[in-house]
């Protein structure tokens, strides 16, 4: 099947050469970056994780996300969601393959990598986290792989695959809520210290994960034969405004308990994130855009009859993408650094090379997923036709 | 006859073999070769810890911090950014968030503390490491890292609730002023903190930091030993630590 992903029209090409040539201009700055070292980025001393690592836990979110097309599909037998499974799976599989290389971007020394495997250390959260999220990605590469291919031959799916699936719905729970784990179990960081943070992450997964899916099969259906259908789309649109809902909720307690309770430490947070502390006001300008986002993604989902209109619905879920991109991808990791555990308020702004390369890794997987899409694409038109 | 030529032959090769060997052994058996002996002179605890006396370190004094660095060859990156500390002064009121108040004795917010690693008994950093590159070693309790093991994720900085840890964001060498060559320099891309001169230890010698305290705020010694010097002044003196509602237990301790 693979390749298909080789026939295209010029179009097609034109996209996989722009992808291609991002992701070499970010290779060429990581390049610089393992020459000269992390400190080509914009992080510092005090602010030791951002951009990279930022993505990396976002990301993980539109992985996990693909669990809700997989869980009504296969267990409740929902059988709207058929066409477009396949397209949440492979969703899965290029934002795993994103984590992944944003976890090694972001190594001082991605030479010794695996050090992680030669030395395990089961105490530690990144230990997990790499065995989840690489399981993770084989899970949806063989799911994917064999119901497309028996697709493909128009046979049911091989009997084998579906303990594998059944599996992999706690398993997409997993990798979002170890993620969770690497920020919500570190003394000291009062940002992070909460156990809302587990279920926080998943909320904001199942709403930015859903979104973009309904964006891509705006797009699909738009360049290509494969018609989507109104029907799975007003269901996800469901499922996103749900999440979005619960997602805002959570973090409303979150402020709730931190205000309320008045405890310094973990209010400074929070104020640096929507104020500025000690006339560093980095993050106020994007987390306001982040509160506007979310307000106007949430007044579109809410009401029924502005869901239903497609046009406005693919604007909700831009809105909620880039929100929750902007919570999640740039507030939530430096915010936790911010202010440092010796109260210092340390600036961070993200440098070009830095800012190349977190643009490279995405058109990475998003090169992946043009190519996966395109072969599914091409067993769907073939089926339809 | 086949059988015994053959039998001849793996006599005389088993001959040669074992002719050849022994020098082998013998010279893996030599007394000679380097061995790792332990000095006598060594100072021995099972559990280092600091005390340090509060509000005793004139203003601009800098001598712990000079020692401790260049003994360390730790770089000085001229930029707060990339700065590598591993001993260092901050005031009061931010070492002891929450202690300070706008009553307390005169500026005692505003005095400058020295803070390092505290050499935790509960160590976050060596629970968040993923390949054992922090470890706390277990005859005498110093935090320690291999610095040819760190990946350089810096998970451990962000487990660390005293900052206490710096990443060689750029390659340190250049930046270091002398080298000491008696210590390792470090790479780009790992992480790297105080050791409690386990280095000096070894050799009979107190951490640098403390010897070269003039005004003798520092001190340091095994709590192990019920007859040691820090238990004698910890018992005497009150005494606070950093964030103690953390767990953490942190060896190092503030008189007041």
């Amino acid at each position: 099947m693979l390749e298909k992903a080789l026939i295209g029209s010029r179009r097609y090409w034109g996209w996989v050469g722009f992808l291609i040539l991002v992701v070499g201009i970010g290779f060429f700055f990581y390049l610089r970056q393992l020459d000269y070292g992390l400190g080509i980025t914009g992080m510092s001393r005090d602010v030791t994780w951002a951009l990279y690592i930022a993505q990396f836990t976002f990301l993980v979110g539109v992985a996990a996300s693909a669990v809700m097309l997989v869980l009504p599909y296969y267990l409740h037998d929902y059988k709207v969601f058929g066409k477009i499974t396949i397209l949440g799976e492979f969703l899965a599989i290029s934002s795993v393959i994103m984590c992944l290389t944003f976890v090694i971007v972001d190594l001082g020394q991605p030479a010794r990598a695996l050090n992680l495997l030669l030395y395990p250390s089961p105490s530690s959260i990144l230990f997990w986290d790499m065995i989840v999220l690489s399981g993770y990605l084989l899970l949806n590469i063989v799911i994917g792989w064999s119901v497309l291919g028996a697709e493909k031959n128009s046979v049911p799916p091989p009997g084998w695959v579906k303990p594998i699936i059944y599996l992999s719905i706690p398993w997409a729970i997993s990798i979002h809520t170890v993620t969770a784990f690497i920020y919500s179990g570190l003394p000291g960081r009062s940002f992070w210290l909460t156990a809302l943070m587990a279920p926080r992450f998943l909320a904001s997964a199942f709403a930015s994960g859903p979104a973009f899916l309904i964006l891509l099969c705006f797009i699909i259906r738009r360049f290509t034969r494969f018609h989507v259908g109104k029907e799975p789309i007003q269901m996800l649109a469901k499922i996103v405004t749900y999440a979005m809902v619960i997602s805002v909720f959570f973090l409303l307690m979150e402020i709730f308990t931190v205000f309320y309770s008045q405890i310094p430490e973990h209010m400074h947070h929070f104020v640096y994130c929507f104020a500025g502390l000690h006339g560093h006001q980095e993050l106020v300008p994007w987390m306001w855009a982040f509160v506007i986002l979310a307000a106007v993604s949430l007044v579109l989902l809410i009401n029924p009859r502005t869901r239903g209109n497609e046009g406005l619905l693919a604007v909700a879920c831009v809105a909620v993408f880039a929100s929750l991109w902007i919570e999640k991808g740039i507030g939530l990791v430096v915010a936790g650094f911010t202010p440092s555990p010796l109260q210092k308020v340390t600036g961070y702004f993200p440098t070009g090379p830095e800012v190349a390369i977190t643009l490279g890794v995405w058109a990475l997987g998003l090169l992946v997923l043009t190519f996966l899409y395109k072969i599914a694409i091409f067993v769907r038109e073939e089926m339809e036709a | 006859m086949r059988s015994s030529r053959r039998n001849f032959l793996k006599i005389t090769g088993l001959s040669l073999l074992g002719i050849g060997v022994r020098p082998v052994l013998e010279a893996l058996g030599a007394n000679g070769s380097p061995r790792f002996v332990k000095s006598p002179a060594r100072l021995v605890g099972k559990r280092w810890a600091m005390a340090i006396r509060l509000g005793k370190c004139p203003d601009d004094c800098r001598d712990c911090i000079a020692a401790c660095h260049l003994v360390h060859n730790v770089p000085d990156f001229g930029n707060p950014k990339d700065e590598v500390k591993w001993i260092w002064n901050e005031p009061f009121q931010d070492v002891f968030p929450g202690q300070g108040n706008s009553y307390l004795y005169p500026d005692w917010g505003k005095r400058s503390v020295v803070v390092l690693c505290n050499h935790c008994d509960h160590p976050p950093c060596v629970r968040v490491c993923p390949t054992k590159a922090t470890f706390k070693r277990e005859e005498d309790g110093i935090v320690m890292m291999d610095y040819h093991r760190c990946i350089g994720c810096r998970f451990c900085i962000a487990g660390c609730p005293y900052g206490a840890r710096s990443m060689n964001y750029r390659d340190p060498r250049p930046f270091i002023k002398k080298i000491n060559p008696n210590f390792p320099t470090r790479t780009k891309g790992v992480v790297e903190k105080c050791n409690f001169c386990a280095e000096r230890l070894v050799l009979g010698l107190r951490p640098a930091c403390v010897e070269a305290c003039k005004e003798k705020v520092l001190d340091f010694g095994d709590l192990g030993n019920s007859q040691s010097e820090i238990q004698k002044v910890l018992r005497a003196q009150f005494s606070i630590r950093r964030k103690p509602e953390l767990g953490t237990q942190p060896q190092v301790f503030y008189l007041v």
